[in-house]
């Protein structure tokens, strides 16, 4: 296994901060293009708030459907960084460096993007407020009993936490540049950096900080997606009220997290020119990674089908028969693939592991863990205990339109956020912090 | 002591006329379907009738079983509502609230038996439809859920009368309007909470069983049927 290969510290600073100060033309492309594709997006939301959910093509007892499993799919996202970023940290891991801040941003964007869907998905959006929490003159609070209200008080936990957990390392970084540059963007880096002036004493706060942060957002980013099995789990809907699905969907969702980490960097890797910064090593690392938690996810499943399966119960085998060989089977099929068969030939064995295996392995990931969540949602909703009530599912126009901005609005995000900052933290290349325990 | 409502419903007597379907329709505001819409699935009906076959052509019988909301006293939709939209009234039935809803869905994904409907549109009527809506009952708007409330317009109007007259309300006196409508009589309304009413006797008699029993919900409705 090849070892990082050390860096020059003057060459850092000039590559890392390279993307923040030139724009190339292909920038402003894909800047346009990502802006046009979530435009479209915010359009077909407001022509679905106009004119109603019938827009889509939920329907009776389809309640549920495309919405919810991008949710899931995002808030799973989500755990690609600050979950992975807190397990480097924590273990000192020194490869971690080039990928810590990169994971970071994904988890704070995923989980905006994932915190909409909840939203887009009400039947009278304009008062999504009534979920929240807050003091009002009819002295009305939300049901706490209602696991969808744990919901949002643990992703507004979480979505605080990785803001928190992604602002701290960018502080020494912010801190130098706002030496080194002028205009708004000076006031702007200057105001992040809260004045660190980079004593010791400045710094032994940052460690503990960043310390304690990463215990804390161990704990939450684990609860998080319990909580978001909670969601189906509480039901008594057919195989949804399953005991493994907290630690099923948290599987799932790092699993989906390090796959969304992998196609990321290698997107930076190739279009910042960082093949200095992110090599070989990392990528397979984060395969390992990857392989391990799809050996995880093939376990889970496992137990789950096979345990539904040889109990048999009437109302559950109707919901396994539809996923396994029912309509749905082209979809649990093809996600058996991606989650499981691509990543276990092409990373588990040595010889083909590679950057670009990798990196498809991530995406067919990317694609498989979506399915897996769309199979949860909808054919246990599609086929309820009174067949009498049964019924199908297939999206509209607005339902992909939207779900399909939601990655634009990710890749918008993602391009300015690098136009504002080192996609990689430059002080934890620096002489003085690089044999520091942080 | 309060009330506590519930139904029987006979299905030996049941022929599936959907009386109480187009009855249910016109004391309830329900909005008419287009055609489009009720193939796609979304037509409203708070109460409907299931049909069962048993046997095979020509040897083939069938079974009806009207559904409505079966105000379950351990409803699985009700702890679920994040803003109380669906709640537990002191009579035991099992309330929604329109203006409270946010339409989350998550009581219609939870409700075993699959009467809660959603709005998916504002309601619409085709005119003169809009003429005949019922005053005594909301017309809900887009975005919320909606089911059976078992009239409660008609309890309420029989139990300010029977205040009004100073007098108990008397068994049978209350009719929602699918039992008013129903011409073979299967279905039977009143106090469970009055051991001599008739839905009492009925409830305890040896014919009496509840759908989905075995998930514990407890709900208020009772099939009758003859053992097998």
């Amino acid at each position: 296994m090849a070892t990082a290969v050390q860096i020059r510290q003057d060459k850092v600073r000039e590559d890392l901060w390279r993307p923040l100060l030139q724009t190339r033309g292909r920038y402003v492309v894909a800047l346009v293009l990502a802006g046009l594709a979530g435009a479209w997006g915010l359009a077909a939301w407001g022509y679905q708030i106009y004119e109603g959910l019938g827009v889509t093509g939920k329907r009776r007892p389809v309640m549920w459907a495309f919405y919810i499993t991008s949710f899931v799919f995002w808030i799973g996202i989500s755990h690609a960084g600050t979950l992975i970023s807190a397990i480097l940290r924590l273990t000192h891991s020194r490869w971690r460096k080039p990928v810590t801040r990169a994971a970071e941003a994904i988890t704070v964007f995923a989980l905006m993007i994932g915190g909409m869907f909840p939203i887009i998905h009400l039947g009278r959006p304009w008062v999504f407020y009534w979920l929240l929490p807050y003091p009002n003159n009819r002295l009305l609070w939300p049901n706490f009993r209602s696991p969808l209200l744990w919901d949002v008080t643990a992703i507004f936990t979480y979505l605080t936490g990785s803001v928190i957990y992604l602002y701290l390392p960018l502080i020494p970084d912010v801190a130098h540049l706002a030496e080194h540059t002028t205009g708004w963007r000076h006031a702007l880096y200057r105001a992040l950096s809260l004045h660190w002036t980079s004593s010791d004493r400045e710094w032994h706060a940052l460690e503990r900080a960043m310390k304690l942060m990463a215990g804390i957002i161990l704990a939450v980013a684990v609860s998080v997606h319990t909580v978001v099995a909670w969601d189906f789990a509480m039901s008594v809907a057919p195989m949804w009220h399953s005991t493994i699905f907290g630690p099923y969907f948290v599987t799932g969702a790092i699993f989906s997290g390090i796959a969304a980490l992998l196609v990321v960097l290698a997107i930076v890797r190739k279009t910042m020119h960082l093949e200095a910064y992110l090599q070989p090593v990392h990528f397979d690392n984060l395969a390992k990674l990857l392989v391990l938690m799809s050996l995880l996810w093939f376990y889970f499943t496992t137990a789950e089908y096979l345990t539904t399966w040889y109990g048999n119960e009437p109302w559950e085998m109707a919901v396994l028969g539809a996923r396994v060989r029912g309509g749905y089977a082209p979809l649990f099929w093809t996600m058996v693939v991606c989650n499981f068969v691509i990543p276990f030939v092409l990373l588990g064995i040595q010889r083909l592991r590679t950057i670009r295996t990798a990196t498809i392995s991530a995406a067919a990931v990317l694609v498989g863990m979506w399915l897996e969540r769309f199979l949860i949602v909808v054919p246990t909703l599609a086929h309820p205990r009174l067949p009498a009530a049964w019924g199908t599912y297939a999206p509209t126009w607005v339902e992909i339109s939207i779900c399909g901005a939601t990655f634009a609005a990710m890749a918008l995000l993602y391009l300015v956020f690098s136009k504002l900052f080192p996609i990689i933290a430059v002080w934890e290349y620096e002489e003085h912090v690089s044999n520091g325990r942080i | 002591m309060a009330h506590r409502w519930g139904m029987a419903i006979d299905l030996d007597r049941c022929m599936g006329c959907e009386a109480c379907v187009a009855a249910c329709h016109a004391e309830n505001n329900l909005p008419v379907s287009d055609p489009a819409q009720a193939a796609k699935g979304r037509a409203v009906h708070w109460i409907r009738v299931d049909r069962y076959y048993e046997g095979e052509f020509p040897e083939i019988r069938v079974k009806y079983m009207p559904v409505l909301c079966q105000q379950c006293d351990e409803a699985p939709c009700e702890p679920v509502c994040p803003v109380y939209a669906t709640y537990h009234n002191p009579e035991g039935l099992n309330v929604q609230v329109y203006n409270r809803c946010v339409g989350t869905r998550y009581c219609g994904n939870n409700c075993p038996y699959s009467v809660r409907f959603f709005n998916w549109f504002e309601p619409k009527w085709t005119a003169p439809l809009e003429l005949q809506h019922n005053p005594d009952v909301a017309i809900r708007p887009g975005g919320v859920m909606e089911k059976c409330t078992f009239c409660v317009q008609r309890i309420e109007r029989v139990k300010l009368d029977a205040k009004a007259e100073n007098r108990p309300v008397a068994d049978g006196e209350v009719q929602p309007a699918c039992v008013q409508s129903c011409p073979a009589e299967a279905m039977v309304f009143g106090d469970l909470n009055d051991p001599e009413s008739k839905v009492s006797r009925l409830a305890s008699s040896g014919r009496a069983t509840r759908l989905l029993e075995e998930l514990g919900a407890k709900p208020k409705v009772f099939y009758l049927q003859r053992g097998k």
